[in-house]
């Protein structure tokens, strides 16, 4: 074999090792460019919403309020086993972080799957002010009831499992807003009645199972 | 005087079906044949908008205002629901009113324009709900109380009706538009009826 030979037999390995390298990397960006994109808030969600874990965590048995499985059109308590803190303003938080991330199966779901508790507080009086991304606004489906449901699945949840909530206000983006998604009112205050005693390990909380129509949180000036 | 409220319009689509419908076109068409059939009866009757336009929850409001002893009516159509049911909203009436409504103060502030109205309102929902459940079959049997923004700012007594729902085609909501308008206008006729005198 001539050494010009060689060389071209050597110069044509390479390119061929190099070329299926090429390849192999082409079809991993096309694999990863197949997966359903992330959206903006729902990244930030991830960021921002890590599992909050506090040294007083406890494994209860919440009541989370869903779509119900038999009626799309009503609300229902899922007892759902979760770790909740002792300090009602970062066990509120963890409650609607779970609403919005552990739904149990899609046709339940009532907040939109991009949406982000950005901010909750728990003053004093026991008003409890939830902060949400955009997504509240623009994700939830527009209608009557379709809000009426979004406002009473958190509303439902914190009655149900954070002592001394007694009304809700809903800010969006840090913003108070005139409506939900078109409709519903948010410029006021959801009355909260919280059921006692809440759930903990020791006095699981009553399975009450909500009928339909949900009754709507009732405004309070 | 009758006001009634095709929801959303212009920019403002409201909600959108798979297959295309948008909410402000179908209630446009639901509100025109509620008007004609609330005028067979002898009522007069407005419309917050007549065409493809949008306008501020804050300006059909003050149309609803306008007539001294009218009736509000906004017209809606659902993302979610039976198809071919509707439900009839009322403005939850606050706990405990101790403002300056209680205290016999005439000046009305603008967010509480509904509060003198509660009764009435809840009144007239259950009797158009009534009429809706003989209607359209599957619809609740008894309104809902909801903080719908628009009936909140009303000076009169207030409705919000929903159809379900916007997963079906334009045409098929259409259809559902006579049924829909005679259930509202019985409802309407009756509580006149019961409010003795009416708001011809």
């Amino acid at each position: 074999m001539s050494r010009a030979l060689k060389i071209t037999l050597g110069i044509l390995l390479v390119a061929v090792a190099a070329g299926g390298i090429y390849v192999r990397g082409l079809q991993r960006r096309i694999s990863q460019l197949g997966k359903p994109q992330q959206t903006e808030a729902k990244a930030r969600r991830e960021v921002i919403q890590a599992p909050i874990a506090t040294p007083t965590d406890v494994k209860v048995k919440a009541k989370l309020y869903w779509v119900s499985k038999e009626n799309q059109g009503a609300l229902e308590a899922v007892e759902t086993e979760l770790p909740l803190s002792a300090e009602p303003a970062v066990r509120a938080k963890q409650l609607i972080n779970a609403l919005i991330a552990d739904v149990p199966s899609a046709g339940q779901r009532v907040l939109p799957a991009d949406l982000a508790l950005l901010e909750l507080y728990l003053l004093p009086d026991g008003t409890v002010v939830a902060d949400f991304s955009q997504a509240l606004a623009t994700e939830t489906p527009s209608g009557i009831w379709s809000e009426q449901m979004a406002v009473d699945s958190i509303a439902h949840t914190l009655e149900a499992n954070v002592a001394g909530a007694r009304r809700l206000k809903i800010l969006v983006n840090g913003q108070e807003t005139e409506t939900l998604a078109g409709h519903l009112d948010l410029t006021d205050f959801f009355e909260l009645h919280p059921v006692e005693p809440v759930p903990s390990e020791a006095k699981p909380a009553p399975k009450v199972e909500l009928t339909p129509p949900p009754a709507p949180g009732k405004l309070k000036n | 005087m009758v006001v009634i409220d095709p929801a959303h319009g212009g920019a403002d689509t409201g909600a959108r079906g798979e297959g295309g419908t948008q909410e402000k076109d179908v209630v446009l068409v639901l509100a025109r044949v509620l008007r004609s059939e609330l005028q067979r009866q002898g009522l007069q009757v407005v419309l917050t908008r007549e065409a493809d336009t949008d306008r501020s929850l804050d300006d059909r409001a003050a149309a609803g205002n306008a007539p001294r002893r009218g009736i509000f009516i906004s017209l809606h159509v659902a993302t979610v629901g039976l198809p071919g049911t509707a439900r009839t909203y009322f403005y939850p009436a606050p706990s405990g009113a101790t403002g300056p409504l209680a205290q016999g103060i005439r000046l009305v502030p603008w967010e509480r324009a509904q509060e003198p109205f509660a009764a009435a309102s809840r009144q007239l929902a259950e009797l158009v709900q009534v009429q809706l459940g003989q209607k359209l079959r599957g619809s609740p049997e008894v309104p809902a109380a909801a903080a719908v923004r628009q009936l909140r700012i009303v000076a009169a007594p207030a409705i919000a009706v929903e159809l379900s729902s916007i997963a079906a085609e334009k045409k098929e909501l259409e259809q559902l538009a006579p049924a829909l308008a005679a259930a509202i206008a019985r409802g309407v006729s009756d509580y006149l009826a019961a409010s003795r005198g009416g708001v011809r």
